[in-house]
């Protein structure tokens, strides 16, 4: 039976020759994760569940990103709850204020999941590593427990969605507009349950950040996982980044499909999803007079350093319309130390921009950020559901760094190019 | 497993970030929790239910966010049942996993109005709406997941050797 890439994946850590969609199956992870907000819950579960320790330390991940540096005494408690059990289990990695980054960003920077792994986290983002090409996916807390104390989690056999990518991006066109045009196109369910298999000459000639963006959003289409062919730039990254041996897995030529569709990057236009969900999606062309008080870039599917890049481009020498607030979050300290070095700190102050250390923060109305009634803002985040970044009566944009960036400066929804023009 | 209650009914994408908003997320309190479930979509959801009550979704319910803290809002609200036209992965699991009970039933969630009387019986796969008399018939889940539900969550499959 020919298989895609995921079920190749999941057939090797389930010890099959293989499977097919909607068989249920038992796999050995390679890492299992959560953050501040889910893992207290799987810690809990771990307990009830009756284990002492976790299967293999050196595949548990918790790091603190969502509410940290600790926004109130309840985010505190729940920080205190991960760094103890932490120290007790002996977690080498374990990522606290002055070492973490935001969960997605960070645990491919640091080789924690590699190109061929299968890998949970307790956060659904966790879709992002499908860029490396290892099958990755979000789960919830109990799983997450689950997943420490045997080292296994089950799924069900996903089916898959098939996107051949051709030509290149235009210029101040990037991964996240792809991703959203793909959203507007299948819908927020378009993909459930599903794999997103990216291929083609189009899907090679994106960058790692790109694609890391493209897989960090299958979710919001609703897929289980979202994955990109290995190719030259992905075993370029892992030279630079996977500190253990991976492996390559390539799907069947006559793998089956539920659909396949072709898309030329070259066609793309800047992409915004309109309130309250990110299917609602136009070209920043369509767009029309959106005035907006609020400008968020960074987050786990845009504060990469080439993210921070793109707004810098836009941003340098210029300054942020009047009434607009800037908050400008690297996902990572490597990041932050990079944008440092590059003088895009400095760059993004003179702008008007605040920056802050890395933290999820406003991107699901957290902290750093909360919009009061009525008020508009165009986000480099993933959602942008009711209430999502503050008063149920606040509004949320999605678009690339770029756009964001141009829109901070002319102060309503606007491309790059009129910026840059 | 049998659960009889009236129903409350919502629309299509009801995503985790309505069921239980981000803020309150720093805290994992099951009461605390439930409180504030549905609030940002609809602030007389606790007015409107009683234990046992069964809530009513349309498509993609539970999209969003992996955060547990989602279906265990629900439950500890008094939820029995969620009925809907289709879930959210993760929220589809995380509900086996906690022993929320959920059925994927399009056309229960559509005929079926708010305020309407309900019963399910969950090992025949019945549903019956029983203040207009009409009936309908779901797929049973796979024996795997029947048996993490049968146990009452994943902790307690696990407890009992079921799996891994």
């Amino acid at each position: 039976m020919p298989m895609t890439m995921s079920q190749k994946i999941l057939a090797a850590h389930a010890g099959l020759d293989s499977v097919e969609a909607g068989q249920l199956i038992l796999c050995k992870l390679d890492r299992i994760h959560g953050n501040d907000i889910t893992s207290p819950v799987a810690i809990r579960e771990f307990k009830k569940m009756g284990f002492e320790k976790v299967a293999d330390p050196d595949t548990v991940t918790l790091i603190m990103d969502h509410f940290v540096p600790n926004k109130d005494i309840k985010a505190a408690q729940q920080c205190k709850c991960c760094r103890d059990f932490a120290a007790q289990q002996e977690l080498e990695s374990f990522y606290d204020v002055g070492r973490m980054g935001i969960e997605h960003a960070l645990i491919p920077e640091e080789g924690l999941v590699v190109t061929g792994d299968v890998a949970i986290g307790a956060d659904s983002h966790t879709c992002t590593y499908g860029a490396l090409g290892a099958f990755s996916t979000g789960v919830g807390s109990t799983d997450m427990a689950f997943g420490m104390a045997t080292g296994k989690a089950w799924f069900k056999v996903p089916s898959a969605i098939k996107f051949v990518l051709t030509g290149a991006l235009p210029k101040y066109v990037s991964g996240k507009d792809l991703i959203l045009h793909i959203i507007g196109m299948i819908g927020v369910d378009g993909a459930r349950y599903k794999s997103m298999e990216f291929t083609g000459p189009g899907a090679h000639s994106l960058s790692m950040p790109d694609r890391l963006t493209v897989c960090n959003m299958a979710i919001e289409a609703g897929a289980k996982n979202g994955i990109f062919e290995v190719d030259d730039v992905t075993l370029a990254y892992e030279k630079e980044h996977a500190k253990r041996e991976f492996r390559v897995f390539k799907a069947d030529e006559d793998a089956a499909y539920d659909a396949v569709y072709e898309i030329n990057l070259s066609e793309l236009r800047p992409t915004v999803a309109f309130p309250h969900l990110p299917e609602n999606t136009k070209t920043v062309d369509e767009a029309g007079e959106v005035k907006i008080d609020q400008v968020v870039i960074g987050s786990c599917t845009n504060g990469l350093f080439k993210d921070m890049q793109e707004a810098d481009q836009i941003l340098k020498g210029r300054k942020v319309a009047k009434n607009v607030r800037v908050i400008i979050i690297p996902a990572t300290q490597d990041i932050y130390l990079k944008c440092l070095e590059a003088g895009f700190i400095r760059d993004f102050i003179e702008a008007g921009c605040v920056v802050s250390t890395p933290t999820c923060g406003p991107c699901l109305g957290g902290y750093m950020g909360i919009l009061a009634e009525g008020e508009r803002c165009v986000s480099t985040t993933n959602r942008n559901f009711v209430g999502r970044m503050g008063h149920v009566d606040s509004e949320v944009y999605l678009a690339s760094p770029a756009t964001a960036a141009a829109s901070a400066v002319l102060g309503r929804i606007a491309s790059a190019e009129e910026v840059m023009k | 497993m049998k659960c009889t209650g009236k129903t409350v009914k919502y629309g299509d994408n009801v995503d985790t970030d309505v069921i239980i908003p981000a803020r309150y997320l720093n805290t994992s309190d099951p009461r605390e929790l439930a409180a504030h479930c549905m609030e940002d979509i609809d602030k007389s959801f606790h007015d409107k239910i009683k234990p046992g009550d069964i809530l009513v979704g349309g498509e993609n319910f539970g999209c969003g966010s992996s955060r547990e803290h989602a279906p265990i809002a629900i439950k500890e609200s008094g939820i029995s049942l969620v009925i809907a036209k289709s879930f959210a992965r993760i929220f589809y699991r995380n509900a086996i996993n906690i022993g929320l009970a959920i059925v994927e039933c399009p056309q229960a969630a559509e005929a079926i109005r708010e305020g309407d009387a309900v019963e399910a019986d969950l090992d025949a796969g019945l549903i019956t709406d029983v203040t207009t008399g009409q009936s309908f018939q779901t797929e049973p889940f796979p024996a795997f997941i029947q048996n993490i539900i049968s146990a009452g969550g994943l902790v307690n499959a696990a407890k009992a050797g079921i799996i891994g």
